[in-house]
C-alpha cells in the first residue's frame, strides 16, 4: 500500500498505511531525499537492515569499517554537498564509536543526523547487553538530540532532526530508536518540519545594524574583511565578492571558509591564524574596521586576545547570537543569514578602493614568498617539501579538486598552498582537529560528488587512525585519491617539541608499515616517491586513474610549517622561520 | 559592566522534554561553574516549563552563559538578573524530637520569632517549615542545631523578576 494524498478541492485527506517502525525510518530518509548513507550494522539496529534490504534500489547503504569512518564520510558528504549527512550505527560500542564524528561536526557546524538502535525499551537502564545512555553521552556534542521508544513517534522526531540539522547554524543531531519501537506497527505519514516552537534559527536582521555597519565600512581606511564558513554554508559566495569588489576591501579566510573566493582573486589576500598568511595576521592588527562575516573568533585565528585587534571597530555579520562578543567585543552585530545580510548591505556600500592599504597586504606577502613560500614550493635541497606536492596537485587539477585533508602539518601547508577555483572545495577538520578525518570525509566527499576530483591528503600519522576505510573504498569503487605525505613523524606535534620542548621527541616518532602493500591488499593501485625528479608523474598517473589510486611521498622528516603564531602570542608576532 | 563576581539568578523558559535538564547543566559543567540553586517548575504559560538557576558569576559570563541557553533548540529564552530585580523565596524543612518541644522551651521562641510553620507533629518528632531568604533559613537552622536536628533539608530558590518577561509575544512571533 502507498501513502497517497487525495485532493478533493479544498480538503486534503492523507491516507496512511501499516507499517513497522523501521520500515518508517527508511521511509522517511527517503521522504527527506537520502540517497546514500553511511554506517554499520548490528544486533539493535537489525530490523532497519532488514528494511535497507527491500529498499536498496532507493536508498545506497555504505558499510564503512569502523562507526567513525560513517560519520566522517557523512561529514564529507555534507561539507561538498550542502546536504544534510546520515549515518547509522547499532546501540552500544557502534553508537559511541560515532561521538568523534558529532563533535567534529557539532564545532564545524556540518548538518549530519545520526540514527542509533537501542536496547527494547523494556530494557533500558538494565545495563542490558550493548545498551549504553547515547542520548546522554551526545548531548554536550549534538546540536538536538531525542530518543524513541514508540513507533508512532518515528515520523516526527526524524522530520524534526532533519530540520534542525540543517536549518539556522547547522549541525549534527542524533536520534536513538529503540528495537521494539523498530518492529511495532503503526500507521505511517510524514510531514516535513518546517518549525519547531521554541526555535528561532535565523534571527532578525535589524536594518539599524546594516546601517550602522555600513556607515563604519564607508569611513574606513583600512578596512579589512575575516570571513569564514558562515559563507559557504549560507552560499554567500557572490554577495561576499560583490562586498569586496565594490569597496575594495582586501579580505582573508579561516580554514573552513577556504575556497568560498578563489585562490586566484586579486582581494583574496589568505589564511588566517597560527598557520596562516603572514600579511592577514599582521595587519589585524593595523586595520581600523575588521568586518568579520560567518566565523566565531575560534583561538586559532585570534591568538592572544588582550592584543587582537584592538585598534579597530569590529562588525560581526553572525547567524547565532551566541557567538556575538563570546571571544571578541563587537561594535556592530549584524544578526542573521549572511546571504541576505550581505545582500542587504550592499546598496549602503560606496565604491572605493583602497589601494595604499592594499598595497601593504602585497608588500608583507612578498617577505612571507621570499622567507617561507619559496623555499616551500620550489625547495632547491634535497628533501622533498609538502608545499612541492601541493603545487604540483594544483597544476595537475588546475585548481579544481576537492582537497580533504586531515590534520597536522600537511593540513596547514595543503590548506596554505592549494588553489582552489571553486567553492566548498576545502574539506577538513577544523574546530576538533579529528586526525584521521580525511580518508572517510573523502569517500563521502566523492560518492556526493562523483564528478569532481576528490584528493584526500593525510599524514602518516592521521591515516592510520581510519586507514581501515580502505576497504570502504575498494568495495564502493569509491575513484578516491588518496596521498599520504610521510614525514615518518608525528610531525606537528614534532614541531611543537622542536620549537617548545628542546627537541625531546617523546612518542613522535613512527615506525610505519609498508604503506602501499597495503593499499594493494586492498586491491587499490598504489605507487611511492621518494625523490622531487619522480613526483610530476607519479601525480600526473593518480591523476590519470579513473579509479581510486594510492600515492606515498616521503617527504623531509623534520619540516616545520611556518609562518607560526606561538600558541599565547599575538597575531602580529607571528613567526616566519 | 559589571565585573565583580555576584549571584545571578537565571530564568529559563523551555518546552517541557526529558534531557533538557542534562543539556542545560552541561552548559555550567563544560565552564567549570557551579550550580548554587535549581529548580523546575510549570510557570505561566501552560505547556512552558521555568529553570530558576542561581549562580556565582561575573555579569560578563552570565551574559555568554544565556547565549549558550538560548542556544539550545527547546529553550524558548533565558534571562539573568541580580538580587535587586530579583523576588525570591527558598523553603527549609527541620525534624526535629518532640520531647524537645517541652525539654527546651526557648525552641518554642524560635519557632515564634522566625515565623516558621509547624507542618505535622506526632509523638516521635515534629516538622518544621520555614519560607524565606536563605539568610533567615540559615539562621533558624544554626539556632536549631544546637538542640540537635533529626533531618534538615533546603528547596532551591523559586523566584519571580520585576520586569516583565514577554514569553507569550516571543512565541507568537516564532511562529510567524
Amino acid at each position: 500500500m502507498e501513502t497517497k494524498t487525495i485532493k478533493d478541492n479544498e480538503t486534503s485527506i492523507k491516507v496512511t498505511e501499516r507499517i513497522s517502525g523501521s520500515e518508517a525510518i527508511v521511509k522517511c530518509l527517503i521522504e527527506e531525499d537520502v540517497k546514500i548513507i553511511y554506517g554499520y550494522p548490528g544486533g539493535a539496529i537489525m530490523p532497519v537492515y532488514d528494511e535497507l534490504y527491500k529498499y536498496q534500489d532507493k536508498i545506497h547503504h555504505v558499510l564503512t569499517r569502523h562507526e567513525q569512518g560513517a560519520t566522517h564520510s557523512a561529514q564529507g558528504f555534507a561539507r561538498i554537498s550542502g546536504k544534510v549527512g546520515v549515518a547509522i550505527a547499532t546501540s552500544g560500542p557502534g553508537a559511541t564509536n560515532l561521538i568523534t564524528g558529532i563533535a567534529d561536526a557539532q564545532i564545524d557546524s556540518t548538518p549530519m543526523v545520526c540514527i542509533t538502535g537501542q536496547v527494547p525499551s523494556h530494557l533500558l537502564g538494565s545495563d542490558a547487553f550493548q545498551e549504553t545512555d547515547i542520548v546522554g553521552i551526545s548531548t554536550p556534542v549534538t546540536k538536538w538530540n531525542c530518543q524513541v521508544t514508540k513507533a508512532a513517534d518515528i515520523p516526527e522526531a526524524l522530520a524534526k532532526a532533519f530540520y534542525i540539522a540543517r536549518s539556522g547554524r547547522p549541525g549534527p543531531v542524533l536520534v536513538d530508536i529503540t528495537k521494539d519501537a523498530q518492529f511495532e506497527e503503526f500507521d505511517f505519514t510524514y510531514e516535513k518540519c518546517t518549525k519547531v516552537r521554541s526555535y528561532n534559527p535565523i534571527p532578525k536582521t535589524e536594518f539599524s545594524s546594516l546601517e550602522a555597519a555600513a556607515k563604519l565600512i564607508n569611513t574606513a581606511k583600512k578596512p579589512f574583511i575575516i570571513w569564514g564558513q558562515g559563507i559557504i554554508l549560507s552560499e554567500a559566495e557572490d554577495q561576499l565578492k560583490a562586498l569586496m569588489e565594490k569597496a575594495g576591501i582586501p579580505a582573508a579566510w579561516t580554514i573552513l571558509g577556504a575556497s568560498a573566493i578563489e585562490t586566484s582573486h586579486p582581494l583574496n589576500v589568505g589564511m588566517l591564524g597560527m598557520h596562516g598568511n603572514y600579511a592577514p595576521n599582521v595587519l589585524t592588527n593595523e586595520c581600523d574596521v575588521l568586518i568579520a562575516i560567518g566565523m566565531r573568533f575560534d583561538d586559532r585565528v585570534t591568538g592572544k586576545l588582550d592584543e587582537y585587534a584592538t585598534q579597530a571597530k569590529v562588525v560581526h555579520f553572525e547567524i547565532d547570537p551566541a557567538e556575538i562578543d563570546k571571544n571578541v567585543k563587537t561594535d556592530v552585530a549584524v544578526l542573521g543569514d549572511a546571504k541576505a545580510s550581505l545582500e542587504a548591505i550592499l546598496p549602503l556600500i560606496n565604491e572605493n578602493t583602497h589601494t595604499e592599504w592594499h598595497q601593504k597586504f602585497k608588500d608583507l606577502f612578498a617577505i612571507e614568498y621570499e622567507k617561507v613560500i619559496k623555499n616551500d614550493l620550489y625547495p632547491t635541497k634535497e628533501g622533498l617539501t609538502m608545499g612541492e606536492v601541493i603545487k604540483e596537485i594544483n597544476s595537475q587539477s588546475k585548481g579544481n579538486a576537492a582537497i580533504v585533508t586531515d590534520v597536522g602539518q600537511h593540513q596547514m601547508i595543503a590548506c596554505r598552498y592549494a588553489e582552489f577555483n571553486k567553492t566548498k572545495s576545502n574539506i577538513t577538520s577544523g574546530g576538533l582537529g579529528t586526525m584521521g578525518f580525511g580518508l572517510p570525509a573523502a569517500i563521502g566527499a566523492k560518492m556526493a560528488a562523483p564528478d569532481r576530483e576528490v584528493v584526500s591528503i593525510s599524514g602518516d600519522g592521521g591515516y592510520q587512525m581510519t586507514l581501515q576505510e580502505l576497504g570502504t573504498i575498494f568495495q564502493q569503487k569509491a575513484a578516491v585519491k588518496v596521498v599520504v605525505l610521510n614525514n615518518d613523524f608525528l610531525g606537528m606535534v614534532r614541531q611543537w617539541q622542536q620549537l617548545f620542548f628542546d627537541k625531546r621527541y617523546a612518542s613522535t616518532e613512527m615506525v610505519n608499515p609498508n604503506f602501499v602493500a597495503i593499499a594493494e591488499g586492498y586491491y587499490i593501485r598504489a605507487k611511492k616517491v621518494t625523490k622531487r625528479e619522480e613526483l610530476a608523474e607519479a601525480v600526473a598517473e593518480m591523476m590519470a586513474s579513473k579509479e581510486a589510486y594510492f600515492l606515498e611521498v616521503c617527504v623531509e622528516k623534520e619540516g616545520n610549517v611556518f609562518p607560526m603564531v606561538p600558541s599565547g602570542a599575538s597575531v602580529s608576532e607571528i613567526r616566519l622561520e | 559592566m559589571n565585573t565583580e563576581t555576584r549571584l545571578y539568578t537565571i530564568s529559563v523558559y523551555t518546552e517541557n522534554n526529558i534531557g533538557l535538564l542534562n543539556r542545560i547543566s552541561a552548559i555550567f559543567q563544560r565552564r567549570h561553574i557551579n550550580i548554587e540553586s535549581l529548580n523546575i517548575s510549570p510557570s505561566e504559560i501552560s505547556g512552558v516549563a521555568k529553570f530558576t538557576i542561581a549562580v556565582n558569576m561575573t555579569e560578563e559570563n552570565v551574559k555568554k552563559i544565556i547565549g549558550q541557553i538560548e542556544k539550545q533548540v527547546e529553550v524558548i529564552k533565558a534571562y539573568y538578573h541580580d538580587e535587586e530585580n530579583t523576588i525570591y523565596q527558598i523553603s527549609g524543612l527541620f525534624k526535629i524530637k518532640s520531647k524537645l518541644l517541652f525539654e527546651e522551651p526557648q525552641i518554642q521562641n524560635i519557632i515564634k520569632e522566625s515565623n516558621a510553620r509547624i507542618v505535622t507533629v506526632n509523638t516521635a518528632f515534629f516538622v518544621l517549615e520555614k519560607s524565606g531568604k536563605k539568610d533567615e533559613i540559615v539562621k533558624l537552622h544554626e539556632e536549631l542545631s544546637a538542640f540537635g536536628i533529626m533531618q534538615y533539608t533546603r528547596s532551591g530558590r523559586v523566584a519571580i523578576t520585576k520586569d516583565e518577561m514577554k514569553i507569550s509575544t516571543l512565541l507568537e512571533s516564532y511562529n510567524n
